[in-house]
């Protein structure tokens, strides 16, 4: 015998000891991850709302109606409420024409559509400047017809759009390809028109999908600070964004007024959580074919 | 027969029934070059303008260099801290029950929905010399925040999620059988996770690794916070352009995000090598 099989028995586990790892060990993996996790997430997230609570609600509220954070909540609800739709349609039509048709360059164009998530924020804000600056090729042009996109909401609207283009269309793309054309076909064959087919066939297969596609494309659209920050030009009241109204108070050491707006942002985070981990739990063997999260 | 096949030759797209294709494929194409390509392509251009020389003087001026080193060097860092913990979360939530194991598995997906300002005000209230950690970590002599500890905590925090949610479905994927004949064979625990497991969750690994440091290189929000942005010490690349870009230096801040783009789509190159390597060598299905 060169091996002594009574050396590789776990204590304690009657079931299958050879393919588990010993008690001890079990307990000293779990403790690792929940210290690890405990320190890098979950710590973070309680000292958000402990921070916003430290001088009392009274406080803590007075930071949430404060003119500048009430203009800086109506615009991220604003840059949110026309990103995400546009970036919904947008994923909805590239999921359609990459899932349900084969043609050259498909996975070419599943990349490019991906490019945005590998590019810093930063840069993200950058390729905007650069673009409408007045020392670009459309600077002069859009100062001319009174058209203001940088340092004004419609800047603000494309960087955030550059930096969650692919969430909608990256969920539905692996999702529809799963569920391959047959149903589509079916559809086709018994006379339904494109868009019948589309509306009360594929939609309904897709809806939580997408749901699930949304719910992360809002949670980036509304807390997106590197990119929006390069764009926006900090203008209180005017083009500042919940999370650069965060920085702003944070840098003037106004921390209960930082961490009440940042708490809210936080929440958002947790509602975002909770929605995403009830549709893996109800939808998850479906979002799960897809090769999702 | 044969004929035929010839006309069919190279066809751009397979004959369908479904409709829509070329008005789906006109409007993906249209709103991929408005919002991502065509700007992506005006920094490119606007780069190639600055001329070899132009490029180089800002490529090799130190702040530059010193940036970029701490950018790439803090992602590396906490990535591959996060390989090591994001195996073993993946692994404890894959294998193990116990109680609120459900809470921990969601919230591995903080950093995904906590804004990154929030995170990096966050992280440097905690490690602060003051904060709950940095108050124990001081006696130490251990200096977190303001400094490239503080960027790299930071960065474990943006990117450990890419290597759980990575990792995971594909160790669902790990079939018993697997583990048993090794186990039959005589191998001890220890052997088979190492010899046996570890080997073919290697592609997952790596992409899980490159997607968390991809996303390192570039962060900026939970950075900029934590970092104190002294320059030559911590400060990072993103951090360097938007002082340039507050400069209106727009020449310098195209060259830095030229640079940054540069290597970092080099380093996912490289890993896609890796990768297609090591799928060939030991890999699972996926």
């Amino acid at each position: 015998m060169a091996h002594d099989l009574s050396q590789s028995e776990p204590i304690g586990n009657v079931w299958n000891p050879a393919t588990t790892e010993s008690r001890t060990a079990r307990y000293v993996l779990i403790a690792i991850t929940l210290v690890f996790l405990g320190l890098f997430l979950f710590m973070p997230l309680v000292s958000v709302f402990v921070e916003a609570f430290r001088k009392g609600p009274a406080e803590f509220f007075a930071a949430l109606v404060e003119p500048d954070a009430k203009a800086a909540i109506r615009l991220t609800l604003l840059v949110a409420a026309t990103a995400v739709p546009l970036n919904l349609i947008f994923g909805v039509v590239a999921a359609w024409t990459i899932a349900k048709f084969e043609f050259k360059g498909k996975a070419f164009l599943t990349t490019l559509i991906d490019l945005p998530f590998s590019v810093s924020p930063v840069i993200s804000g950058l390729v905007y400047v650069l673009l409408f600056s007045s020392h670009s090729v459309l600077g002069p042009w859009l100062k001319s017809h009174g058209i203001e996109v940088l340092f004004a909401v419609p800047g603000i609207v494309l960087a955030t759009m550059f930096v969650t283009f692919p969430f909608v269309a990256r969920e539905l793309i692996p999702l529809m390809q799963h569920q391959g054309t047959t149903d589509e076909e079916a559809a086709l064959s018994l006379g339904a028109n494109g868009w019948q087919t589309f509306w009360h066939v594929t939609l309904p297969n897709i809806k939580w999908g997408l749901l699930y596609g949304v719910l992360l494309c809002n949670a980036r659209a509304m807390g997106e600070f590197g990119a929006v920050s390069v764009v926006s030009g900090h203008i209180r009241g005017l083009t500042n964004t919940m999370p650069l109204h965060v920085e702003i108070l944070y840098n003037e050491y106004n921390f209960v007024a930082a961490f009440a707006v940042a708490s809210l942002l936080a929440l958002l985070a947790l509602v975002t959580l909770v929605l995403k981990t009830l549709l893996e739990l109800r939808y998850g063997a479906e979002l799960r074919a897809a090769g999702g999260h | 027969m044969i004929s035929n096949l010839a006309k069919a030759g190279w066809r751009f797209k397979r004959p369908s029934v479904i409709p829509g294709f070329g008005l789906t494929l006109g409007f993906t194409l249209a709103y991929l070059a408005l919002i991502v390509l065509i700007p992506l392509t005006g920094l490119v251009w606007r780069s190639a303008s600055l001329g070899f020389t132009g490029f180089w003087q800002i490529a090799s001026d130190p702040r530059t260099v010193n940036a970029l080193k701490i950018s790439f060097g803090t992602a590396l860092v906490a990535a591959l801290i996060n390989v090591v913990f994001g195996v073993i979360v993946a692994w404890v939530l894959v294998r193990y029950r116990f109680p609120g194991r459900r809470i921990i598995d969601a919230i591995v997906d903080l950093p995904f929905a906590l804004p990154t300002a929030v995170a990096g005000i966050a992280l440097t209230s905690l490690y602060a010399k003051n904060g709950w950690i940095g108050q124990f970590l001081e006696p130490l002599g251990i200096k977190v925040a303001f400094t490239p500890i503080g960027i790299t905590i930071a960065l474990i925090f943006v990117g450990l999620p890419f290597v759980v949610r990575t990792v995971q479905p594909v160790m669902e994927e790990i079939r018993k059988e697997v583990e048993e004949a090794a186990a039959t064979l005589g191998a001890n625990r220890f052997q088979t996770i190492t010899r046996v497991l570890l080997p073919g969750l290697q592609p997952a690994i790596l992409t899980g690794f490159a997607l968390a440091f991809a996303r390192a290189v570039g962060e900026y929000g939970s950075v900029i916070f934590i970092a104190g942005n002294l320059p030559y010490v911590s400060e990072i690349a993103p951090l360097l352009i938007v002082i340039r870009l507050e400069e209106f230096d727009y020449a310098g801040a195209t060259a830095i995000a030229a640079i940054m783009l540069l290597l970092s789509f080099a380093m996912l190159f490289i890993i896609n090598l890796i990768q297609a390597w090591s799928r060939r060598r030991y890999g699972y299905g996926t």
